[in-house]
């Protein structure tokens, strides 16, 4: 069991007012409050440990430096890489699928190929991808959904064949909260010799995710979806796929010997570590990642289960409210969307926001689907560690009221 | 208990004109169209204007869907520059610009769409207000 009270006291975000009401904060989808022993972790790398890594000989880059390290190895430990090699540190989730479609899809795909991805994803998870299409002339093909906005597994036969090249799917959607069974599709996709990329950016955050146990050869995720700051953003490759693979970018740090005509590459993970690194940032999210253990991320995955049974239950209930997504909540990540007939979601969310209600509305960087499901915008309210019944019992008297004002 | 900042964004007329807008209709053979879209929030409106000889504003009609203050703002501007012309109504697309900025306005141009000053105090839904004036520019130009 989660201890909710106390977990809240270490959120002092929480306590703040927005117009006149506590802040109810349920857009965790889009990015995750900060404990204060995150935030101190990042004064103390500024007022005591500042200093750039892997390079002076002096104590306090040395210090730095192991920080930097320390972080990286907490990363490897939580998703269970076999070695702290194959984690490399980028900005977010975007990069990290950016980079794969740079290094690997540029040099590795071809005519006659295809890449397969699904209609759930991300645009960060389909637009590199449109992107290495049209380059390499790749054929990009979609694993369709069905109406419970959950994937036509059906079609896996047809669409992963002897040419696919890569499969990358979301783990778990934004936009419906469904868990994808990535396990199946892995299997399928390895066993016409492809390669497998997970969106695990709504995964890892929320529940255990085992990259040996997934056997994926890439898996991406960001810091600031699981408590970290926004800065740091994981790529999780294996080492045999890393070393085979291009640099992203090049220029300091990433190189072995460089002269005026040519250079070698460092070894992995600092080939693809070009430059000064965001060597603050890590360190927070090793310091989130201690927290989220402390907690267990079964727990993690048990509250928000709790959480998203009891919020569908009740959303149910509302006349002319549609979930959008599937509401088993046993494939269900703590992601409630949904449409309210004829009151448009941005007026749902400035209504709530005045209850010092924060929901996320618009089209949550996934425009085809909504286009598909014939809606332009939808509203959406996830949850984390911090958020409570209360919380959700909150949030479904808000919407009573919206529907009351604009009846 | 609503607040006075939401009573200000949510007028009575204000949701009068969304539920139920005037000028709704498409025109037949319309001389000036555009379609204005707003990708981040989907909201859309098609407008279409009829003048005669002088360049004055005979007929109008939209199409739309979205949120309140943007299908709101389309009927409202419908009803303000029919009867204006062209330069007229671009001069009130002006004015309505620089009440969102908070600037001084001329209340004679602004006249009925006074009542969407409230809006002025949601900066993310400022853009929801300007689409239909930004689809007029566009239908014109």
């Amino acid at each position: 069991m989660i201890d909710i009270a106390n977990i809240k006291q270490d959120f002092p975000i929480l306590k703040k007012q927005v117009n006149n009401s506590n802040l109810i904060y349920l857009d965790n989808a889009a990015t995750t409050q900060k404990p204060h022993q995150v935030i101190q972790s990042i004064v103390e790398s500024y007022e005591v440990y500042n200093s750039n890594v892997h390079r002076g000989v002096h104590t306090t880059s040395m210090e730095a430096t192991e920080r930097y390290e320390i972080a990286r190895d907490k990363v490897a430990k939580f998703i269970n890489a076999k070695s702290s090699e194959e984690i490399i540190f980028v900005r977010n989730t975007t990069e990290a699928l950016n980079l794969i479609a740079y290094s690997w899809g540029l040099n590795n795909t071809n005519s006659g190929d295809n890449i397969v991805v699904s209609e759930l994803e991300h645009h960060s998870n389909l637009v590199p991808w449109q992107f290495v299409s049209q380059r390499t002339k790749a054929e990009l093909k979609l694993i369709p959904t069905t109406s419970q906005g959950t994937l036509d597994l059906s079609t896996l036969d047809e669409l992963i064949t002897n040419n696919t090249k890569l499969v990358s799917i979301v783990h778990v959607s934004n936009l419906t909260g469904t868990i994808n069974p990535v396990e199946k599709i892995i299997k399928k996709a390895q066993s016409v010799g492809s390669l497998v990329c997970i969106d695990a950016a709504q995964s890892v955050p929320h529940m255990p995710v085992d990259v040996q146990k997934l056997n994926c050869d890439f898996l991406a995720f960001s810091g600031h979806k699981m408590l970290a700051p926004p800065g740091i953003g994981i790529l999780y490759a294996k080492t045999a796929v890393l070393e085979k693979l291009e640099p992203f970018l090049r220029g300091g740090e990433m190189v072995k010997e460089v002269t005026y005509s040519n250079a070698t590459w460092n070894d992995i993970p600092t080939k693809f570590e070009a430059g000064t690194p965001n060597f603050i940032d890590p360190v927070g999210l090793g310091v989130a990642i201690d927290y989220l253990s402390d907690i267990g991320m079964e727990n993690v995955r048990q509250h928000e289960k709790d959480l998203i049974t009891y919020a569908l239950d009740k959303l149910i209930e509302i006349p002319g409210l549609e979930i959008i997504g599937p509401t088993d909540p046993e494939i269900r990540g703590g992601v409630a969307t949904f449409s309210l007939n004829d009151i448009h979601p941005h007026d749902i969310g400035t209504f709530l926001d005045q209850r010092g209600i924060a929901i996320r509305t618009g089209h949550h960087c996934g425009m085809p689907y909504h286009t598909k499901l014939g809606l332009s915008a939808t509203a959406r309210a996830s949850f984390y560690i911090y958020n409570d019944y209360n919380d959700i019992d909150k949030l479904i008297d808000g919407i009573n009221e919206v529907i009351e004002f604009f009846k | 208990m609503l607040s006075n900042e939401l009573n200000d964004l949510y007028k009575d007329v204000i949701l009068d004109h969304y539920k139920n807008p005037r000028n709704s209709e498409l025109l037949e053979d319309p001389l000036y169209k555009a379609r204005g879209y707003n990708p981040f929030c989907g909201d859309e409106i098609n407008l279409q204007i009829n003048v005669d000889n002088n360049q004055v504003i005979q007929e109008v009609g939209f199409q739309g869907h979205g949120c309140a203050i943007s299908q709101a703002t389309a009927s409202l501007m419908t009803e303000s520059i029919k009867g204006k012309s062209i330069n007229e109504a671009l001069e009130i697309r002006e004015e309505f610009r620089k009440m969102m900025q908070g600037e001084n306005i001329n209340l004679e141009l602004l006249q009925d769409l006074e009542i969407l000053e409230g809006v002025r105090n949601f900066p993310v839904r400022i853009k929801c207000s300007l689409l239909s004036w930004s689809t007029l520019e566009d239908s014109v130009s």
